[in-house]
């Protein structure tokens, strides 16, 4: 997935009644009267939702004349998903070195002044 | 959008409404060790770096006001990362800057927060805030590469070494 289509993708979602469109199109495909009906925005305003979701290839919809029901494009949220596992893997990965340095640190270091504090020139060395 | 597993394991969410990236990870040591290997340079560069690169720290001076500088290198190419220290808390928090040299016009605003759980656990949340989605999107992305074919042999090195 090309990370121009990705940036879309999360863009899109930028906003909530995009998001709970989308929430909404998990249970199954509808219309758009009846993506509409639960909010106080005109049909024009949903219709411009939808097509931000689909310019980001988040929803298609069917060329069916009559209904033209909107489908959820499961496989793009799929890979946002992925994309998103495979930074969490990454973090996890760190975390669990950083669990494997924690279990080796003693519990009270002997308190060392920090590398980087400035000398007290009256200090004996 | 987020993909979780176990309250162990690390969970990652990329918030939909601002450019922010959210990590929540639980450790068992408490917060002022946790916050140690945070801040101690020298126990720093044993976790934090990628597998595949050299990290060398500059400085390092995680104090309110403080700065840092590190590099990765590899196969003889260099990447430098720098920031400041805003606010920097004792076993608590650490708010800082973050700049990819590589792209110097880039910053990202991170916040750690450790929380203590009791029974000498802590509780990590590290929040990137960038200036744009897209800035968001190619932080996620950069890396990625390197992050499926280092897999978990990292791990696996660690094991071996015995903690």
């Amino acid at each position: 997935m090309a990370a121009d289509q990705l940036s879309r993708a999360f863009s899109a979602l930028a906003d909530p009644t995009r998001r709970d469109i989308v929430a909404r199109l998990t249970v199954g495909d509808a219309t758009v009267n009846e993506l509409a009906a639960p909010y106080a925005v005109t049909l024009q305003a949903v219709s411009k939702h939808l097509r931000v979701l689909e310019d980001a290839g988040l929803v298609s919809r069917s060329r069916d004349a009559q209904r033209r029901p909107v489908h959820l494009e499961a496989d793009v949220l799929h890979l946002m998903t992925a994309w998103l596992e495979r930074y969490r893997r990454r973090a996890e990965e760190r975390y669990q070195r950083l669990d494997a340095l924690l279990a080796e640190l003693p519990d009270d270091p002997a308190p060392a002044p920090p590398p980087t504090a400035p000398r007290d020139p009256e200090e004996e060395p | 959008m987020s993909t979780t597993t176990s309250h162990r394991e690390t969970s990652i969410e990329a918030d939909a409404a601002v450019p922010l990236v959210r990590i929540v990870r639980e450790f068992d040591a408490p917060p002022a060790k946790v916050f140690r290997a945070h801040t101690d340079p020298e126990l720093l560069v044993r976790w934090l770096g990628p597998r595949d690169l050299t990290m060398t720290v500059e400085h390092y001076d995680c104090r309110t006001g403080g700065s840092y500088r590190y590099l990765h290198t590899r196969d003889g190419e260099e990447y430098g990362f720098h920031g400041s220290f805003h606010e920097v808390r004792p076993d608590s928090l650490i708010v800082q800057t973050f700049t990819f040299e590589g792209w110097p016009d880039g910053v990202a605003l991170e916040r750690l927060v450790l929380e203590d759980l009791g029974d000498g656990r802590t509780r990590l949340t590290a929040t990137s805030l960038v200036d744009s989605f897209e800035s968001r999107d190619a932080f996620l992305a950069s890396g990625m590469e390197s992050g499926v074919r280092q897999g978990y042999e990292r791990l696996d090195d660690v094991l071996a070494e015995g903690a």
